[in-house]
């Protein structure tokens, strides 16, 4: 199956958080690899998408869209660190 | 350094109405779309957009397309692709009009985004890598390191099928002339200008190593292109010294 990367993502889930998250760093809960978001392989389907570690291939997020609601589970992965200074919104 | 660039916060996200001001043809596969948007508060250089498009149906399509401009104000530029099976980009680069409105939602990105150096110092050099329309976003990049005067050393290697697919030849060209420095490299992969002796064919690994910055340099390096294309090239360039935390990836596809 074609995939793409976190980049992807950055819509929907500034639809989620309060900003665009995929410049932060978050710890998958597979192999321990920190990287950003943006780097995740995000693999799309007319469900939605899931999103692996770029290293080991854990699932580490999911998004499902659809009848006006939004499911995001972030089930493979640790704290994700986010940038609050200098963020306008902070 | 980091601390410094984060005090430049990206400009905030959100849906708008974006007005077509212009769209014209860019290579005989591409429109240049100009769009005027309502309320855009800016946006970095390597960023994007979703486009939304909803049918009489309620039925709605979304894909992503990298911005070719960047800074203040409400104009956008973007160069779409038509892909043959896409459900979306054979109507923005055939069918869409100016006056004509779209959703968007943008500007997106906090990755794949190049700032000048905010102490007006040089940074690390750039070694900007596009495989075909994932030039987009590299010519936001060069561009905005042409207008700021950047001193920061720039390189640019472009892998296109032929001369005629070549986006932003003039922005690109410009930019080569003018005082930041900034180098382009073509590499050719179906045919070559009339006239020159330059190989034609796919990039290989000696290719990349030839034409990029080496890693002794430890230069920042943008790929974005097709899911393969940016694979094959941010492997070699792993292979080739350079640091995996150095190279900013970006695919696309998607019709």
């Amino acid at each position: 199956m074609q995939h793409f990367d976190g980049n992807l993502l950055a819509g929907p889930l500034a639809d989620v958080f309060a900003f665009d998250p995929t410049g932060a760093r978050a710890r998958c809960n597979g192999c321990g690899a920190v990287a950003e978001l943006a780097t995740m392989l995000v693999y799309r389907s007319g469900a939605g998408s899931v999103a692996r570690c770029r290293d080991c291939g854990a699932v580490l997020l999911s998004l499902v869209d659809g009848d006006g609601r939004m499911f995001v589970n972030f089930i493979g992965m640790g704290a994700i660190e986010i940038a609050t200074t200098g963020r306008d919104d902070a | 350094m980091s601390g410094v660039q984060q005090l430049q916060a990206a400009p905030r996200t959100g849906w708008h109405v974006a007005e077509v001001v212009e769209t014209r043809r860019e290579t005989p596969s591409a429109a240049r779309i100009t769009l005027d948007v309502d309320g855009w508060p800016g946006n970095l250089a390597g960023q994007h957009l979703d486009v939304r498009l909803t049918a009489p149906d309620g039925y709605t399509a979304t894909r992503s397309y990298s911005i070719a401009s960047s800074g203040d104000g409400e104009r956008v530029v973007l160069a779409v692709d038509r892909l043959p099976d896409g459900e979306v980009s054979p109507f923005l680069v055939d069918e869409l009009r100016a006056g004509d409105r779209l959703e968007v939602h943008g500007p997106l990105g906090a990755f794949f985004v190049w700032r000048p150096p905010a102490d007006g110092g040089t940074g690390r050099p750039v070694q900007l890598i596009a495989g075909g329309s994932g030039v987009v976003p590299l010519v936001a990049i060069a561009r905005a390191h042409a207008e700021a005067g950047d001193a920061t050393p720039f390189r640019l290697l472009y892998s296109v099928r032929t001369p005629d697919d070549v986006f932003f030849a003039d922005e690109l060209e410009t930019a080569a002339r003018g005082p930041a420095p900034f180098a382009v490299e073509f590499v050719y992969t179906r045919r070559a200008p009339a006239g020159t002796d330059a190989p034609v064919g796919r990039i290989t690994r000696e290719r990349l190593a030839a034409g990029v910055i080496g890693a002794d340099a430890a230069p920042v390096v943008y790929v974005c292109g097709s899911t393969g294309f940016v694979e094959r090239v941010a492997g070699w360039l792993i292979e080739l010294g350079h640091h995996q935390t150095a190279i900013r990836t970006e695919r696309y596809g998607g019709t």
